[in-house]
């Protein structure tokens, strides 16, 4: 252009700009406690961006746990100490899951929610012979393609978010013999929650017929809207993620449309930050405030005593992710990963607070758990900010066999590599 | 009418009415740009402070908090001209590039600082919920609200900007500072003006998309980026370039979600890509002499 009205100062921007990066990439880590021969605890997950909502629930969740565990003596008679970042990108994630294992000589690594940064996480604990909780990532191949000896998922995978919520659809008939119209974020989450999804519509006699990605940076839908206007769809799913789904909930309220809707991905926070009068369709959720088990009424309490709002499903994947390190540890006086190895291939029965026990799957390491679907509350019968939505019932129903919502091995196979 | 037809009127209605959400962004930082010669980076997050702002007021004094939030913004941007941006007015953009740049992540911080990275919730008010139709189209009656507002707020401006002795003063400050300075005016206090305008509409803005979309500390580097490609495509400190190139933007958009949805977020920096091609300045953009 020849009438550069900006003339930056190249050398100078592009120092500015380093500057920047390494003070948001290397930042020294928070320390909660420090003390000698503590067990160590890496834990990394994104703050900024517009998974940053759902890290920020992720870091009081895991900070609650250790300051339970510590109060109660620590593991093996140890102190444990929580060291937290912002994992940011899977290239920074990458680096400092490897400095937390060589320079700190953390235990076990806890979090992260995007599945690229997780994949990224996995690689290093692999090399490394320590072990990574994931409490976030939802993608299939995480535990199939993809995945890891040193790997264990708290997180739901796809696969179980879509049969959870799909078995709400097939109950409703909005799936046999149906047009359905699919939203989908134009990334690698969303893509292969579309997959799965497609599939599981597919052997239920739907079909989608009409399918938009929308790019991660969208925030206006109401031209995504009127399309479905004119198609006239049976039932839209929502394979969207974090702020877009807030978005696109908003929005549709806004234009009043009726076609039935719904989505196979969601977390709590997404439908706080809707508001009152925004929120509605199907969802599934891995874990909810309102369960009434007694070990989720006590993670309740505790978190809502300590930071004055509830915990979102996040907090508690963190929060039980650390619980159940720390009982592994306490049962194998062990902190190794070979022992904690085999403690968890037994597949013990695990206190997971729901209604049901949970137990991590051997071939995959999935924790095989119940789901849960719900509702937006009606609006004389809110009481708070926090109170939107309706439980329903644990799925699979009772006596059903919780495997059948995870993904089988045709589906989704795993080769974890031998020690 | 064939049906096909009138779907694709309705995204270009649609479209319309979605560039009336960058223009008065876009507005604001062109009117800054032209005068102070700053281009704010930190535009975005008054944006998002006056949503902010409109969502704690609304609890407390109802409709009027969409007056109040971005005349709030428009006294924090006085505040903010004569400690930030006054010195770099002569000083190479590079700097205030930087400032702003910086400026734009403190904003953006404190807001999680002070009110987490959870959204917070906010909805339509009630008077404002439910749908228009006109013949066969349908649309938000809110957001024919803020197609009311946006048109009063660009009416005001132009009036203010054309018809009164400050708007003469600021154009001729934009057309010729020295020549103003020679005549014994002092440009300073036109300067904290503009700011505090532009500013204020980014909050009005910010207060006016609040309902219809995630208020989060992120929101304002959202809007940032289409702020600008609007006002490049529409020529920098043109006032008509910035209000065209916001519709134009808006149904360009609305288009190729109806006939290719994953370039939606991409046709807006195609088809700024095409005008810089051809017109280097922008649409509009003949008037910028001073920068050259």
């Amino acid at each position: 252009m020849a009438h550069s009205i900006i003339r930056p100062d190249r050398r100078q921007l592009i120092k500015g700009i380093g500057t920047t990066a390494l003070l948001a990439g290397l930042g020294a880590p928070y320390v909660a406690r420090a003390q000698s021969e503590t067990v160590k605890i890496g834990h990394l997950t994104p703050l900024t961006g517009f998974l940053g909502p759902l890290g920020e629930y992720a870091q009081l969740g895991v900070q609650l746990a250790v300051e339970q565990l510590n109060a109660a003596g620590g593991v093996n008679g140890r102190q444990i100490e929580l060291l937290m970042e912002d994992s940011v990108n899977p290239a920074t994630a990458s680096t400092k899951a490897e400095r937390y294992i060589k320079r700190d000589n953390v235990a076990c690594i806890i979090g992260e929610i995007s599945s690229a940064s997780g994949l990224a996480i996995a690689q290093v604990v692999e090399r490394n012979n320590k072990l990574f909780f994931n409490t976030g990532c939802n993608s299939d191949a995480l535990r199939g393609s993809d995945c890891s000896r040193f790997m264990y998922h708290v997180e739901a995978s796809n696969s179980q978010y879509v049969k959870g919520v799909g078995s709400a659809f097939l109950r409703d008939g909005l799936v046999d013999g149906k047009k359905i119209y699919f939203l989908t974020a134009d990334y690698a989450y969303g893509q292969d929650l579309s997959r799965v999804g497609k599939k599981y519509i597919e052997a239920n006699g739907g079909d989608v017929a009409w399918e938009d990605l929308v790019p991660t940076d969208s925030t206006d839908f109401s031209a995504y809207i009127l399309k479905i206007r004119q198609a006239r769809p049976d039932l839209i799913i929502s394979n969207l993620a974090g702020n877009q789904i807030t978005n696109f909930v908003k929005q549709y309220t806004e234009y009043g449309l009726d076609f039935p809707y719904g989505g196979f991905g969601f977390d709590t926070a997404v439908a706080w930050g809707a508001g009152k009068g925004n929120f509605g369709g199907e969802w599934p959720v891995v874990w909810h405030h309102n369960l009434t088990a007694p070990g989720a009424k006590e993670f309740v309490a505790a978190f809502t005593q300590k930071y004055g709002k509830p915990p979102e499903n996040q907090a508690w994947g963190d929060y039980l992710a650390t619980k159940l390190v720390a009982q592994a540890m306490t049962a194998t006086k062990a902190t190794d990963a070979e022992a904690l190895i085999e403690y968890f291939d037994d597949e013990p029965k695990l206190d997971i607070l729901k209604a049901r026990q949970g137990y991590f799957r051997k071939r995959d390491h999935q924790l095989i758990q119940e789901m849960y679907t719900m509702t937006a509350k009606p609006l004389d019968q809110l009481e708070d900010e926090w109170d939107l939505m309706l439980l329903g019932n644990a799925v699979p129903g009772d006596g059903g066999d919780l495997e059948a919502i995870a993904p089988t091995e045709e589906e989704n196979a795993c080769t974890l590599s031998a020690a | 009418m064939p049906l096909e037809l009138i779907f694709i009127t309705e995204q270009v209605v649609n479209g319309l009415f979605v560039g009336v959400n960058y223009l008065l962004i876009a507005l604001g930082l062109s009117l800054i740009f032209s005068l102070g010669g700053i281009v704010n980076l930190a535009h975005g997050g008054f944006y998002a402070i006056g949503a902010y702002l409109v969502v704690l007021l609304f609890d407390r004094i109802g409709y009027p908090a969409f007056a109040a939030a971005p005349l709030l913004v428009a006294v924090i941007g006085v505040g903010v001209e004569r400690v930030f941006l006054r010195p770099f007015y002569k000083a190479d953009p590079a700097l205030s590039l930087l400032l702003t740049f910086g400026l734009a992540m403190v904003i953006e911080q404190a807001l999680r600082m002070i009110f987490g990275a959870t959204p917070r919730p906010f909805s339509i008010p009630e008077f404002f919920r439910g749908q228009i139709f006109i013949g066969d189209f349908i649309y938000s009656r809110y957001r024919f609200a803020i197609l009311l507002v946006a048109t009063l707020a660009v009416a005001g401006l132009w009036w203010l900007l054309q018809r009164t002795p400050f708007g003469r003063i600021v154009r001729a400050g934009i057309q010729a500072p020295d020549m103003v300075g020679a005549l014994g005016i002092s440009l300073r206090p036109y300067l904290t003006i503009v700011a505090a305008l532009g500013l204020g509409l980014a909050g009005l803005a910010g207060a006016m998309m609040a309902p219809i979309t995630g208020v989060h500390p992120a929101m304002g580097a959202e809007v940032l980026i289409p702020a600008f490609v609007v006002v490049v495509i529409g020529g920098l400190g043109s006032f008509w370039g910035v209000i065209f190139a916001a519709l134009l933007v808006g149904v360009v958009r609305g288009l190729t979600v109806y006939f290719y949805p994953p370039a939606a977020e991409a046709s807006m920096y195609l088809l700024m890509l095409l005008v810089l091609l051809f017109r280097p300045r922008g649409l509009f953009g003949e008037r910028i002499a001073r920068f050259e």
